[in-house]
């Protein structure tokens, strides 16, 4: 038999395990007057733009005495499975930056707060309702769009101008046809007119097809999302396959590549151009060799002119805050068109705001900021932003199906067969 | 046997070739960090850089807390190996001599336990940790990864203790030393190389780990050094190549200087001489 001093130190260990579980369950246990602490987890990553939030959140704390932000740096590379076990566990951060093609699981699963209410009207109307799609999922919206990078060619500019080629600027661009051509007379003994890095071959397919009027996704009037290849659909991939396949006018090898990876055959004079997303120019202007002279030029244009579609970065609010007014004037303070335009530079991205877009910082020609800025207007929410079940499309049918193609191991029949048959049974599978 | 001459050098050549591979990832992270971005980006890349630099170092320690960050991942790895080794040499040794079903269960256990994702695990142990009050803390880390080492340390220990003859024991037995006396005087230090070894797999699992970590600690001034080192990664796997080098470069020493103090324990013969002839 215990002796009863055992018991009673039993009784009592089971006791204090007990209130330490309901303690740290309870709702309340996390904020206790004082001032409001939130806790913003940031994915800035480049030196300047790490700079700009830290500066910026500085700038709140001092102004802000009741209400303190704490600076959390995030990571891109992990950020979705990081943020779902935290929206699991309840410890979400309050103010949360990630890029708009991420949020769909995480509004529809009710992690993320309505900002409809809560964002400021200045704030609403500083951004245009094409960038406000991009974060909006059935009836609510879940993060401000901030930052977008339209897809660019980077070009060597002194080949270009040896070669004689007309030079395309975002009110004469290059039609799709015409930069087959341009690619095919810049090539030749080991050189190639253009280098194409599609480690990642469907989201730069699928945005730069919106300039040829390739949608992809049809949304019925019930709501339903069918994959239907048409023409519109088959510009895009139809040149680049016939760039590596038929005018060998872009190497095969760089098919399996990320940006960077093409980036010392770009400045050894092996490729004219790289198609890339705007933000590469901070590693181009770091890396490239002095005196290397480099140009930004838009990308083809089809007969949508020069649309393209994007997934800007976004910031959102836990549904869990306790503190969400709070947060929305934060996320309202960080994105007043100044801060904004400080932000875009950090990180050599347009800012979504039209005030913002305005800032003479962003038309100078030095860098390529005047073409892409000319470019902003042209940006549409990417096709696949609110397409449920597409994560397991891309990874499971459409990449391996356009890597097929774009090897020239099938042909644009066997693409579309993939992606219409394959494509929709996946889909289905999610709208049943 | 006698080797012949040609027959020696070409396996010391093998030997330096397989040397030369097992170091490669190391050699160009070397250079790599010493490297400047012109250099990074160049077409023709070279082992000895041309223009060597600090400026990567420079840039990583300014933009980072990395110091810090290596401080936390000593505490965590050094935890998890002193807790794991006090833990699983006592469950090893009784493993190891009480065979039956229960340690037959439990050895199978054991390697079960190995297939477990770790996202299946996540989000439970999130849950018990945030109850305990233990999420954004480093003990709370340290039992995680206690958790997480302590099946393959155990199964590692129990070929040690195998290893170990029982003869041994029973001499001593017959000399007239107790229970405690012979583990102390004759099992322990003939199991020295074995606990080292497992203190070794223990610190550099901990070390190197980074989910757990990402998940777990909030607070920037608790981040460990993997976690870290993911800050100069950008969107689509772009990085900053030179400083994310030399941060790499810095989390890379502690592993092998430990791995350098610990390895004559682990290499050295296990029960050479040990049995009386």
């Amino acid at each position: 038999m215990r002796s009863p001093s055992t018991r009673t130190r039993l009784t009592t260990a089971v006791a204090a395990v007990l209130l330490l579980l309901l303690a740290g369950c309870s709702p309340g246990a996390r904020d206790k007057g004082g001032p409001v602490t939130l806790r913003f987890q940031s994915l800035a990553w480049q030196q300047d733009s790490v700079a700009a939030n830290k500066e910026l959140v500085q700038e709140w704390n001092a102004s802000h005495p009741d209400v303190k932000v704490e600076y959390v740096q995030g990571s891109w590379d992990s950020v979705h499975d990081q943020l779902l076990t935290s929206f699991e566990g309840g410890e979400a951060p309050d103010v949360i930056h990630d890029a708009s093609d991420d949020l769909a699981d995480f509004a529809y699963g009710g992690y993320l707060a309505d900002l409809d209410d809560l964002l400021p009207a200045r704030l609403k109307s500083a951004i245009p309702q094409r960038s406000w799609d991009t974060a909006a999922f059935g009836k609510g919206v879940y993060g401000v769009p901030f930052l977008q990078e339209p897809r660019v060619l980077i070009a060597n500019a002194a080949w270009l101008r040896t070669a004689g080629v007309r030079i395309p600027t975002p009110a004469h661009p290059w039609s799709w046809a015409e930069f087959r051509q341009v690619t095919k007379s810049l090539s030749g003994d080991g050189k190639y007119g253009v280098a194409w890095p599609l480690k990642e071959p469907v989201s730069a397919t699928l945005n730069l097809s919106l300039s040829a009027g390739g949608r992809l996704f049809q949304r019925d009037a019930g709501g339903k999302v069918t994959v239907r290849f048409g023409a519109g659909e088959s510009v895009v991939p139809r040149t680049v396959h016939d760039q590596v396949a038929v005018d060998h006018s872009a190497p095969a090898s760089t098919l399996g590549s990320g940006g960077s990876d093409t980036l010392p055959g770009f400045f050894g004079g092996r490729y004219a151009m790289v198609p890339l997303g705007f933000s590469y120019r901070q590693q181009i202007a770091q890396q490239a060799p002095k005196g290397f002279d480099w140009k930004v030029l838009p990308a083809p244009a089809g007969a949508d002119g020069l649309t393209q579609g994007v997934s800007p970065q976004t910031l959102s609010i836990s549904a869990d805050c306790p503190h969400k007014r709070e947060a929305a004037e934060f996320i309202a303070f960080l994105l007043r068109p100044r801060n904004m335009v400080r932000l875009a530079l950090g990180d050599w991205m347009l800012p979504t705001g039209t005030e913002a877009l305005k800032d003479p910082a962003l038309h100078t020609a030095k860098d390529g900021w005047a073409t892409g800025t000319a470019l902003a207007a042209h940006l549409r929410p990417a096709p696949a932003q609110s397409v449920r079940g597409y994560p397991e499309w891309k990874d499971k049918v459409a990449t391996p199906a356009f890597q097929e193609y774009y090897s020239g191991a099938t042909g644009l029949a066997g693409l579309r067969r993939r992606l219409e048959r394959d494509g929709n049974l996946v889909l289905a599978r999610y709208q049943r | 046997m006698r080797t012949r001459p040609a027959a020696r050098a070409g396996q010391y050549a093998a030997l330096l070739a397989y040397l030369l591979f097992l170091a490669f990832p190391l050699l160009w992270l070397l250079s790599t960090a010493f490297k400047s971005p012109r250099e990074l980006g160049s077409l023709h890349p070279t082992w000895i850089p041309r223009h060597p630099t600090l400026a990567n170092f420079r840039q990583a320690f300014d933009e980072q807390p990395l110091l810090h960050a290596a401080l936390n991942s000593l505490l965590a790895a050094l935890g998890a190996a002193v807790v794991a080794v006090l833990i699983a040499t006592p469950m090893a040794y009784v493993t190891a001599r009480r065979r039956g079903p229960l340690a037959r269960a439990a050895s199978g256990w054991v390697v079960v336990s190995q297939a477990f994702p770790f996202v299946l695990l996540v989000i439970p142990l999130f849950l018990v940790l945030k109850n305990l009050r233990l999420i954004d803390s480093l003990a709370g880390l340290v039992m995680v990864y206690v958790v997480w080492a302590l099946p393959f340390a155990l199964w590692m220990l129990t070929g040690y203790v195998r290893a170990v003859p029982v003869e041994l024991e029973e001499a001593a037995a017959v000399d007239g030393a107790g229970r405690l006396r012979t583990l102390v005087s004759v099992t322990a230090p003939l199991l020295a190389p074995g606990i080292a070894a497992t203190a070794l797999f223990a610190f550099v699992t901990a070390w190197n780990e980074f989910f757990f970590a990402l998940v777990l600690l909030k607070s920037p001034g608790n981040q460990t050094l993997p976690v870290v080192l993911t800050h100069f990664i950008g969107a689509e796997g772009v990085a900053d190549l030179g400083p994310l080098a030399a941060a790499a470069l810095l989390a890379t020493l502690p592993s092998l200087a430990v791995f350098a103090l610990v390895q004559r324990r682990i290499t050295g013969g296990l029960i050479t001489g040990a049995v009386k002839s």
